[in-house]
């Protein structure tokens, strides 16, 4: 039976999202918030609103006791976590399940099967699925070093085990560059994070972040919505993201589909969820991770596919079988997200918290903006950058551009820094517009 | 405040953190000597932690914020004595 009350324990564009697909069929919703958001445009459209502590994170959003102290006092049938905070926290789902209030995402030890990441390698490795090859550990020398690679292969590229940001990584194309890169490579990172300790991966050429958005329902049926293109990253956090992919042909969509399906039915994985690819220039493509939520960038898929994936986790949540087949779901035109972040592109990426003065929106054809911002809302410190997401649809990928630079040409947020600008760069750039992307992109883009 | 003390001020509205980690020993007492380049508190702003350091060595004379306060851009966090 479908939910009365369901309480959005999140914040944000996210939460607007949820009450959004709640209101659309017909459940009531219960908004949480913490003091720095009681003004919040999610408190405003829920149903009804609890506060549930302190500006900190770690005493509003992330606690568990709140949140279902407020949904046991609002009689909230179900609790949709959105992304972030408490959504892939197994403990959450449990509590959720101890108080017999429903998850809106996978099962606790599904959750937790999700995020084992070396119980996963296994299972995977089981299954004949790639995940990247290399040394588990840390390499004792560069002898080790060398037996690994003739066994994953040349090229291959050596990380810092304290490293991160693309710091102390060294590749190598053949074993005399190894030996010599092994001792760089350690020296570079005992300068630089204390510790010399580094492991082997065979190294990706061009790869590129490819995803697949898949549903399961309780009852073993399972579809994918095709993939998502998120290779448009800086730091690891993607920024820009499409659907289709302009490197994904039907062939190998429908082989990442097939994948994605038996890695969900491997681990019963219920509800939404999204498998993580690494690409490589060849098509051959390595498992990465399950992200077992709803994911920020999932309205590119329900443009081209016309799936309201959020209403979907609530149906399969509320026990009702996927109503749609594979071979219902037909790729439509083109669609493009970025993410608009309160961060300074010229200063580093710098946060930019503050007040916005005045904001013009967008519109017109093809034009979805999902926001909690607002004319004089004050972009706090306390939660993440995000304060939107510009998202266009048009009937392929050159009109797609050409929507997106249209859009944000239109854009005007005054007041603070934001990521608009430097996104108008990116769509004016000759090998973006080609489709000539890889996650190193935004690197190496002059 | 004289005119020689030296003062660490935000450089990001966000939260004020006295050690590194929630739980972990404050970095830095008032009274305590300190070097140039040491550590002496953290400022978290939308999930990013930046580590705020000393450019003079000297005594922290004052720490003018209680740990987790929400502080602005350009708010004076510690007055140090410089040597």
């Amino acid at each position: 039976m479908l939910f009365k009350k369901i309480l959005i324990a999140n914040r944000g564009e996210i939460a607007i999202r949820v009450i959004r697909a709640c209101r659309e069929m017909g459940i009531q919703t219960i908004a949480v918030f913490s003091d720095a958001d009681k003004d919040s445009l999610h408190v405003k459209y829920a149903d009804d609103a609890v506060n549930i502590g302190p500006a900190l994170s770690r005493k509003s959003y992330l606690s568990i006791d709140n949140i279902i102290d407020a949904a046991k006092k609002t009689k909230a049938d179900a609790i949709h976590p959105g992304y972030g905070f408490l959504s892939e926290n197994a403990n959450f789902a449990q509590a959720c399940f101890d108080n017999n209030i429903i998850f809106i995402g996978p099962c606790a030890q599904c959750i937790a099967r999700a995020g084992d990441k070396s119980a996963a390698r296994q299972t995977l490795t089981d299954l004949g699925i790639r995940v990247i090859p290399g040394s588990d550990d840390i390499l004792s020398s560069s002898d080790l070093a060398c037996d690994i690679a003739a066994k994953v292969g040349y090229p291959v590229i050596l990380k810092a085990a304290g490293g991160g940001g693309g710091r102390g990584m060294r590749i190598a194309n053949n074993k005399e560059e190894l030996v010599s890169a092994f001792s760089t490579a350690s020296g570079e990172a005992r300068v630089a994070f204390g510790n010399p300790d580094i492991y082997l991966e065979k190294y990706i050429e061009k790869p590129r972040h490819i995803e697949i958005q898949i549903l399961g329902d309780n009852f073993g049926n399972y579809i994918h919505l095709a993939e998502r293109e998120c290779s448009i990253q800086l730091r690891y956090q993607k920024l820009i993201e499409e659907s289709p992919s302009s490197f994904v042909d039907e062939k190998f969509r429908t082989k990442l589909g097939k994948a994605a399906i038996k890695i969900a039915k491997a681990i019963k994985y219920t509800n939404a969820g999204t498998m993580e690819f690494l690409v490589d220039k060849n098509k051959n493509f390595y498992f990465m991770e399950v992200n077992a939520r709803v994911q920020v960038e999932h309205p590119v898929t329900e443009l081209v596919t016309g799936v309201d994936i959020v209403q979907q986790q609530i149906l399969i949540a509320s026990g009702e079988k996927l109503k749609i087949k594979q071979e219902d779901i037909r790729l439509n035109g083109w669609s493009m997200e970025c993410r608009i972040n309160a961060t300074d592109p010229n200063d580093n990426f710098m946060p930019s918290p503050g007040l916005i003065e005045s904001i013009i929106f967008p519109g017109g054809p093809g034009i979805r903006i999902d926001t909690h911002i607002h004319d004089k809302y004050m972009v706090t410190p306390f939660y993440d950058s995000l304060i939107g997401k510009l998202i266009v649809w048009a009937q392929d990928r050159p009109a797609a551009i050409n929507r997106m630079r249209r859009a944000l040409a239109e854009f005007e947020i005054k007041g603070i820094e934001t990521t608009i600008g430097f996104y108008k760069k990116v769509f004016e750039n000759n090998g973006f517009q080609k489709g000539d992307i890889d996650t190193h992109f935004l690197e190496n883009m002059k | 405040m004289g005119e020689k003390t030296y003062i660490i001020i935000s450089p990001v509205m966000g939260t004020f953190y006295r050690s590194t980690a929630p739980g972990e020993k404050f970095l830095v007492e008032e009274g305590q000597k300190i070097n140039i380049s040491d550590i002496v508190c953290m400022i978290e702003s939308m999930k990013i932690f930046t580590e705020l350091r000393s450019e003079q060595s000297g005594i922290v004379k004052k720490i003018l914020v209680e740990n987790e306060d929400p502080v602005m851009k350009n708010q004076a966090l510690i007055e140090i004595e410089p040597d």
